[in-house]
């Protein structure tokens, strides 16, 4: 019964919520709970990793299947220094987060609310450079995935249209991903604000920069194979 | 612990919307089991009347002839149809072969999405695995309740593409025919089974957690019973292969919503490629169907045989090795469109899951031998699903076999094939666990009699619509289709009255829990007496499934070592000497 102690030791104050924090009543104690929940997380991610493996065979299949098209294409519609700058953003974005932790370790509330803002700016940052700069003038150029990809101005071969398919769905669906995260994130600051994260009990904001991280990781092979190819 | 959660999980509250409430939003495994377990019975009923209407249409050959009258005129003649409404769609009359493609995709899609992939491990899992464990509930019980409303939304996306027109491409959803058929709701029923994936998901990562992180005190993995083990290693696939179907199926809506092009060969993609995503997830996906059954079929054998149950090591490790093999041998569906050296080593590893199943069936067998067998419903269940399955198994390697598969490719054999390991092997266990664990659940016992009746009845039944259908596959009757050669006939029609049979078979079964259900006797902590904690509680449990944490201090299935010879198992466990003078007095 450690929250009696606890209660004992601070007698003349309210317990802080991560103080006070009781696990499930199914739970044996709140490591169990915290190493649960962890095991869960990444469960989930080894199913995310596996999700994006389905992207990364067809980007296999084709870019076999048409060598010289899908080296051409690379090149001239995407820009590797947007990316390598979005790649940047990312990279920071992640150790943004890990100091996250770490602040609610040494239960630093304000520290985990600026890293977190930080974290959150990142993202934006590189959603915004995707849309802007990327996806806008592609829809504007009728650079769009498959059928729609429409056959004007320069052109690099037969089969652009199936490398923009395996671009746009792919990093669609990672966009899709890191707004998914600020939605994560902006949660664990309000948690963090409302003094929910501190040395005893992070379970979420650690499950959230797991996640966070894995989408930096998802990006990482990204950005070289299709910018880079 | 005591007050409230001491009463049975099934005891109402004080008002009808407190007991409403308690359901919907209730995070109790055991109320989300047997709410899952009332909606995968729903989908077998639905994929069952499907299934019906594919038979009837069978009865006869449906041919379109040339007739030629006395004047010498020449007209199209279509003979045998049933499926055929007449109704328009978009103007234009649907035609009868299109009916039929729908009977048999709905059939198939409801079958395996909505009711064989979550029936064991979502329902008699979600109520079991934590109380075999010793546990008060899953690791994660509010993705759990989660899980059930995720299916329930895919369950609507399935009947909307129903009423919306149906799907004609089959349960696989091959390309091209997929992003190129111009009949039906083909995107609703691929979002259903996306959407389905994910409530599969998350049953899995929440079982996985629960046996790694909640097993009671003194209950180490290889005390596990052998149903956790099964549940277990279904959990690892359902983890590990459905996002692979997730993908693949997001893929195939962005086709048919964008053209995306990936699997459509007119604009320089590969159709082959769906088939070996869709097979990556779908071949160790017809472990996620089988292996609950053989977990169940384990548990079943050691407690209607009151034995030790042979070789536990071998049967759980086979489990386990088999999922790791189901992810190797997805190419055996595409041995007509591999290359040579492909299929060489497909076909191989194909043949080694043989080992591991062989290696179960033999383990059952030995534990019959000089055991004291009570034939009870769950154990003429367990005995029909080794028939079943063996001969399921058996014609796999066949198939499995390069050259013959050439010639058995898309027959009836295929179809008898599955249906001997999906419904003579899974549904024949999972109705075997369903009498097994009923006692438990609902805490009242069921009509042996007339359940016998009902268990003997599926059995002949299954065999005579299905046996035939090995004749008719290597005979060369082509699967998917309303037409065939008249000499066909005979065989088609043994198998339609068979069906009409195995339906008046699972008719008895439903009227058998119904009456249960309604003036059921109330079932004793322990009916068939075995050894596992589920039958240490009540029936049906307390809210927490236990009194008190249960501490584990022998295996599962110690028959040898734990009931004392004089001793009746279905006492077990024997009371408490210090509880039996506290309630009576010390009298001695
Ligand atoms: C003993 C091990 C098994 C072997 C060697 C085996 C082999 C095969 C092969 C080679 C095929 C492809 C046949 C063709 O399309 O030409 C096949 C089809 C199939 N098998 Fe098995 N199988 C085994 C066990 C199982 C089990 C346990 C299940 C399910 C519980 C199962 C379900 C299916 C299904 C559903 C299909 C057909 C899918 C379709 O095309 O719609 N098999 N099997
Ligand atoms: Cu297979």
């Amino acid at each position: 019964m450690s929250s009696i102690t606890t209660k004992d030791l601070t007698a003349d104050r309210d317990l802080l919520p991560w103080e006070a924090y009781v696990p499930g009543h199914h739970w044996r104690n709140a490591e169990d709970e915290a190493e649960g929940a962890k095991l869960g997380m990444w469960l989930f991610l080894s199913t995310e990793v596996l999700l994006f493996m389905g992207f990364f065979t067809a980007y296999a299949a084709f870019r076999m299947k048409f060598p010289g098209n899908w080296y051409e294409a690379a090149h001239y519609y995407l820009d590797w220094q947007i990316g390598a700058i979005n790649t940047c953003v990312l990279l920071l974005s992640s150790w943004t987060v890990v100091m996250a932790v770490r602040a609610a370790q040494l239960a630093k509330r304000r520290q985990i609310l600026v890293y977190l803002a930080i974290t959150n700016l990142c993202a934006l940052f590189f959603l915004a450079t995707k849309l802007i700069l990327e996806y806008w003038p592609k829809i504007q150029k009728g650079k769009l995935p498959g059928a729609n990809f429409a056959y004007t101005g320069e052109v690099q071969g037969a089969h652009d249209h199936i490398f923009l398919s395996v671009y746009w769905i792919s990093t669609a669906t990672h966009g899709f991903h890191v707004l998914v995260g600020v939605f994560l994130i902006s949660w664990c600051m309000i948690k963090a604000a409302k003094n929910h994260y501190g040395p005893k009990h992070y379970t979420s904001l650690e499950n959230v920069a797991l996640y966070w991280h894995l989408v930096d990781v998802i990006w990482i092979f990204l950005f070289p194979l299709l910018y880079l190819a | 612990m005591s007050g409230h959660h001491d009463v049975s999980y099934l005891a109402p509250k004080d008002t009808l919307w407190k007991t409403i409430w308690s359901w919907v939003y209730t995070v109790d495994h055991k109320k989300i089991g047997v709410m899952y377990l009332s909606a995968i019975l729903l989908a077998f009923f639905l994929g069952g009347v499907a299934a019906m209407a594919v038979r009837l249409e069978l009865w006869a050959p449906t041919q379109t002839v040339l007739e030629r009258a006395n004047d010498g005129t020449v007209t199209p003649v279509t003979r045998g149809v049933f499926l055929d409404p007449g109704i328009k769609e978009n103007g234009k009359e649907v035609p009868p072969n299109v009916w039929y493609n729908r009977a048999f995709t709905l059939h198939g899609a409801i079958m395996v999405f909505l009711f064989i992939i979550p029936s064991i491990p979502a329902a008699l899992g979600n109520i079991f695995l934590p109380i075999m464990l010793g546990a008060k509930d899953v690791a994660f019980p509010r993705l759990n309740l989660f899980s059930w409303y995720v299916y329930v939304f895919g369950g609507l996306f399935a009947i909307y593409s129903i009423l919306a027109g149906g799907v004609e491409t089959g349960w696989t959803f091959y390309t091209p025919y997929s992003t190129t058929t111009e009949w039906g709701a083909t995107t609703a029923m691929v979002l259903a089974a996306f959407i389905l994936g994910f409530s599969s998901i998350f049953t899995g990562m929440n079982f996985i957690v629960t046996v790694h992180k909640l097993r009671a005190p003194g209950m180490g993995w290889f005390d596990m019973p052998l149903f956790v083990w099964a549940v277990y290693a279904t959990a690892i696939i359902q983890v590990l292969a459905t996002p692979v179907l997730g993908i693949t199926l997001l893929m195939l809506v962005f086709e048919r919503l964008f053209k995306i092009g990936i699997f459509d060969p007119a604009l320089g993609g590969d159709a082959v490629l769906f088939q070996h995503f869709f097979w990556f997830y779908s071949h160790p996906a017809v472990y996620i169907m089988i292996l609950p059954g053989f977990g169940i079929a384990s548990e079943l054998i050691a407690v209607h045989c009151r034995k030790r149950l042979f070789g536990y090591k071998a049967i759980a490790f086979s489990s386990i090795a088999i999922a790791a093999i189901s992810f190797l041998v997805w190419g055996h569906h595409m041995f007509l469109s591999e290359t040579a050296a492909a299929n060489i080593v497909f076909s191989g590893l194909t043949f080694l899951v043989a080992i591991p199943t062989a290696i179960k069936v033999f383990n059952w067998l030995a534990t019959f031998y000089k055991a004291s067998i009570s034939w009870n419903t769950p154990m003429l269940y367990a005995a029909f699903f080794i028939f079943c399955f063996t001969i399921g198994g058996l014609t796999g390697p066949p198939l499995a076999t390069l050259a013959t598969d050439i010639h058995l490719h898309d027959t009836y054999f295929v179809v008898a094939h599955f249906h001997y390991v999906m419904m003579g092997g899974t549904v024949l266990a999972f109705m075997g666990g369903l009498h097994h664990w009923w006692p438990k659940f609902t805490g009242r016992m069921y009509n042996e009699f007339w359940a016998r009746v009902a268990s003997v009845i599926v059995f002949i039944a299954f065999n005579i619509t299905f046996f035939v259908q090995f004749f008719l596959g290597t005979q060369g009757m082509p699967r998917r289709y309303a037409t065939y050669d008249e000499h066909f006939q005979l065989l088609h029609q043994i198998s339609t009255a068979g069906a009409l049979l195995l339906l008046v078979g699972f008719l008895i079964h439903a009227a058998v829990f119904a009456q249960s259900l309604v003036a059921g006797a109330k079932a004793p902590k322990n009916p068939w007496g075995g050894l596992s904690l589920e039958w240490e509680t009540e029936s049906p449990p307390v809210e927490h499934n236990f009194h008190r944490e249960p501490v584990v201090t022998h295996g599962p299935y110690d028959y040898d070592t734990v009931v004392p010879a004089h001793v009746d198992p279905r006492d077990y466990p024997l009371p408490d000497p210090a509880e039996v003078r506290r309630v009576h007095g010390d009298h001695h």
